[in-house]
């Protein structure tokens, strides 16, 4: 029998990130008991490091903007295979959350008139995200934090949950170990949200912390839940590239939004070479445009810097690929070339991108506001995730639902920028009130002890090896291959190699060894990790070998078009009965006539 | 390639002890890269927490050498590197483990600070009007990463362990922000005298020298509270308004 300390509540939020804390505040807002876990320290979860800011159509800056424009930018963005009810949603109650957060103390960016200040962004029409500087997500996540400690909610920080714990179909609870002793505990509820946010880091190079390991995504997955969409990874496509320390660290989008521009080695603005056909008309064709765009006039249209972030990473790619990259691998991303147009050029970039600045000064000795960045591509974003109910955020097993990063639909093929912090505020609340809801219409189930024994079980094994393999050391060959063969530019016998690779992979990780003891053993908790990581990995790389063309953030070398029978359906990936990993298609239903409509007004 | 040697703490809530550790030094190499390239390749179980690799999280704060910093920020050619280079947990809250400290108090100081609570909305939607350089002051006390660095030198946590008494400054500047926010309507002056104990700083402003978001936390959120301390209750005349006021 086991004996591990079991805590009960009527709902379970897995992760604290923007997702995760929004639940958790609308679940106890509504008069349910509610326990809030994450690996980290509350406050520290990936959230934190968004820099840009949000999107919300609320229109202050651009009296032309409303939630039509969003969703039809947002579809635009993600090649139309989103679920169009979470992109309609989204952008249709985006502005009431965000305004939310000022009422809860969140102090944005103003404009003039004394309004929530809106910032450009790829791929959005109007200026549309509320920021505050360059740390959006500091102030997202400080926000949800401070309010929701006055809210009764039980916060178990620096805990990793192993398992899911199943009653029958459906979720009761799951299986955790605590950090510092890495002692297990068990939660028992009603209803289980996952916020778990993303899978950076089974790639070499990425913008994500070492929790971005697809814990939420493999939990789902081995409960017996759909992922969709896996093949569609987001490169941003401005990283940090030297020194090597910081490669993949991000460079905000909102340099370019401030006025930043690429150019090659030869010095060539080499973004106005290729412009998508869906974007001439939305695309500045002079840099005298574009400069009066990024300054806010009205009749201009958007510089091609700005375009959607799969295109601009490809162009990068490009440019480096053909010799004409900059000494580190990367190219120029210049926003110091604004003095020739503002007067207190720099004093205006430090205070526009403060964090920015302060980043490459300490990080490269490199002074932004009087020398080029070098930038390149980083693994930042999934879109693909656990299949969720547009409307109540529940996935395909009852009692679990999932919001955020490790929740998908929205994005389809591509994300845009700014899109990720708004869909946590807006699908975290209504995952909350519908876990709430289901949690009052059914009780608690019963514990699998078996489950329980085993999950533990395996989980101490890397202790009880007399040596083995280091799990460091096969974390750091993961992330190599899925760098080489299922990165950026994808194709068929390079990603077939990575599945044979994946089934070596794992049966090294069923052989790690780990010494020290169990308190806080970073060792053991990357051993553990790995599963997460392969799972995730495999299902990025099923899907993408399926998926025999290019769209969005998933780009076929050898399928380099568009294929119309591709829009149709979704992907979807689920554990079969004798375990393997089974692929098959979701039709994407119609979409209705209002929604039709709204796309063909938009153009 | 250049090798150096880091000395860390090694150990657990009660007994530790420093072990030298050799690794490789290349270009832009910040502390946490050496400690996680110690990790991959010889102590996979030395502990330490960190997150955002770009000082955004506030999650990898240590002494180095023993100073506070954050190991992300603290690149390796800004400090000797031909003597071993310590690396210890701060100090100013117990060791856990290795590297990690155990910060919760700040988590239960922080719920005791009165929330905000904002004016009935000035227009009809329900938002407000706020100009920039009314919140500009508060947007510098909400860069604050909860890194607890300030905390960690403050004199009044560290040598005088009054951390029953005392919020510390990361506290002052979380109730500087929202006693400052131009919504807030609350009134915090009298939880600042007599709970949080704003008279313990003497204004060294040691902390605002160690502060990684670069917040002015003397100047502008601790010596304006106590301003706004000493007018509240130590001004004849508004103690006797106060003091009618009671009645
Ligand atoms: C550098 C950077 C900048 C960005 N900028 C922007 C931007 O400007 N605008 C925008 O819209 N988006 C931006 N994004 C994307 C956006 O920040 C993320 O998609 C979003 O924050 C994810 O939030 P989340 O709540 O889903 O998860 P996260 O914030 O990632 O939180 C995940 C939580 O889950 C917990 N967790 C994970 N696994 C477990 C487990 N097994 N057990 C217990 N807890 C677990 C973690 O501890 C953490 O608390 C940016 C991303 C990065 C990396
Ligand atoms: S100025 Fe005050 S709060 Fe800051 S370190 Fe000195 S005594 Fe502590
Ligand atoms: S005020 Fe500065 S030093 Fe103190 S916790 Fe905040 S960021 Fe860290
Ligand atoms: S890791 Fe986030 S501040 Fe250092």
């Amino acid at each position: 029998m086991t004996d591990y300390p079991t805590f009960e509540h009527d709902v379970i939020v897995i992760g604290a990130g923007g997702a995760g804390l929004r639940a958790a505040i609308e679940a106890s807002g509504s008069g349910v008991s509610v326990g809030l876990i994450c690996k980290s320290l509350l406050g520290k979860a990936h959230t934190v490091m968004a820099e840009g800011g949000m999107a919300a159509a609320m229109g202050h800056n651009d009296d032309r903007d409303n939630w039509k424009v969003h969703f039809s930018d947002t579809m635009r963005g993600g090649q139309y295979v989103n679920n169009w009810r979470m992109a309609e949603l989204h952008a249709k109650e985006a502005p009431d959350r965000v305004r939310e957060l000022e009422s809860w103390g969140a102090v944005f960016d103003r404009t003039k008139d004394g309004r929530i200040n809106q910032r450009n962004f790829g791929g959005h029409r109007y200026p549309r995200l509320a920021h505050v500087g360059d740390r959006t997500g500091l102030e997202l996540i400080r926000t949800l934090q401070d309010h929701g400690i006055h809210q009764g909610i039980e916060v178990y920080m620096e805990v990793t949950v192993l398992s899911l714990l199943k009653d029958g179909d459906r979720v009761v609870g799951c299986l955790a170990y605590e950090r510092e002793h890495g002692r297990f505990r068990i939660y028992k509820a009603k209803a289980v949200i996952l916020a778990t946010g993303g899978i950076g880091r089974a790639y070499k190079i990425t913008s994500n912390s070492w929790e971005g390991t697809g814990d939420g995504h493999a939990l789902a997955y081995d409960a017996g839940a759909e992922l969709i969409d896996m093949e569609f990874i987001q490169f941003h496509p401005t990283g940090m590239v030297w020194p090597p320390s910081v490669r993949g660290i991000l460079v905000t989008e909102g340099v370019r939004g401030e006025g930043g521009i690429l150019r090659n080695s030869e010095g060539k603005r080499f973004m106005f070479d290729d412009i998508p056909d869906n974007y001439k008309d939305q695309t500045s064709d002079t840099e005298e445009e574009g400069w009066r765009y990024v300054t806010g006039d009205k009749n201009a249209r958007r510089p091609p810097e700005l375009l959607t972030r799969d295109h601009v990473a490809r162009c990068i790619m490009r440019e480096v690929k053909a010799g004409r990259g900059s000494p580190h691998g990367g190219v120029y991303l210049d926003i110091a070339w604004i003095k020739e147009k503002i007067k207190d050029a720099p004093e205006h970039i430090k205070k526009k991108l403060p964090s920015m600045y302060h980043q490459f000064k300490q990080l490269a000795n490199l002074d932004i506001t009087t020398t080029p960045m070098e930038v390149g591509p980083t693994t930042h974003y999934v879109m693909g995730g656990i299949r969720v109910n547009a409307d109540t955020q529940e996935s395909t097993v009852p009692g679990l639902f999932a919001a955020g990063e490790c929740a998908a639909g929205i994005n389809g093929a591509n994300r845009l920028g700014g899109n990720s912090l708004s869909d946590l505020i807006v699908f975290g609340k209504r995952a909350g009130e519908h876990a709430a809801i289901f949690a009052k219409e059914n009780g608690h189930g019963t514990l699998d002890n078996a489950a329980i024994e085993q999950t533990a079980k395996a989980a101490l094994e890397p202790f009880d090896r007399d040596g083995g393999e280091n799990p460091y050391t096969i974390q750091h060959d993961l992330q190599e291959m899925m760098q080489a063969n299922v990165g950026i530019v994808r194709q068929h016998d390079e990603m077939v190699e990575a599945l044979n690779g994946l089934d070596a992979l794992k049966s090294r990780a069923a052989r790690t060894f780990v010494p020290g003891n169990i308190d806080f053993n970073p060792g053991w908790h990357t051993a553990l990790d790995l599963h997460n990581l392969l799972v995730v990995s495999e299902a990025i790389a099923r899907a993408a070998i399926e998926r025999k063309e290019s769209r969005g953030g998933h780009f076929r070398e050898d399928f380099p078009g568009k294929d119309p029978e591709f829009a149709k359906f979704n992907y979807s990936l689920k554990k079969s009965e004798g375990g393997g990993m089974e692929i098959s298609k979701n039709p994407i239903p119609e979409m209705p006539d209002y929604l039709k409509e709204v796309i063909e007004e938009m153009g | 390639m250049k090798k150096a040697t880091f000395s860390i703490r090694r150990g657990g809530r009660e007994t530790a002890e420093m072990v030298d550790y050799q690794t490789e030094v290349s270009e832009g190499m910040v502390v946490l890269d050496a400690v996680h390239q110690i990790q991959a390749e010889s102590a996979p179980d030395l502990a330490c927490r960190w997150n955002c690799k770009a000082g955004k999280c506030g999650s990898c704060s240590a002494e180095i050498n023993g100073m506070p910093k954050l190991m992300c920020m603290t690149r390796l050619d800004t400090i000797p590197l031909d003597q071993p280079v310590t690396i210890e947990p701060i100090r100013a809250f117990p060791a856990v483990k290795d590297l990690i400290a155990d910060v919760s108090w700040n988590y239960e100081v922080k719920k005791r600070i009165k929330k905000f609570k904002p004016r009935a909305p000035d227009a009809e939607d329900g938002t407000w009007r706020m100009l920039q350089e009314d919140v500009d002051r508060v947007q510098e006390f909400r860069k604050c990463i909860e890194c607890f660095l300030c905390q960690d030198v403050c004199h009044v946590l560290r040598d005088h362990n009054k951390h029953e008494e005392f919020i510390g400054p990361r506290f002052l500047v979380y109730a500087a922000a929202l006693e400052m926010h131009p919504l807030d309507t609350e009134d915090r002056t009298g939880d600042l005298k007599d709970m949080h104990g704003i008279g313990y700083c003497n204004i060294t402003k040691c902390c605002t020298k160690v502060c990684p978001e670069h917040i002015t936390i003397t100047d502008n959120a601790i010596i304006p509270l106590k301003e706004r301390v000493v007018d509240e209750y130590y001004d004849p005349l508004k103690r006797l308004v106060k003091l009618f006021r009671k009645k």
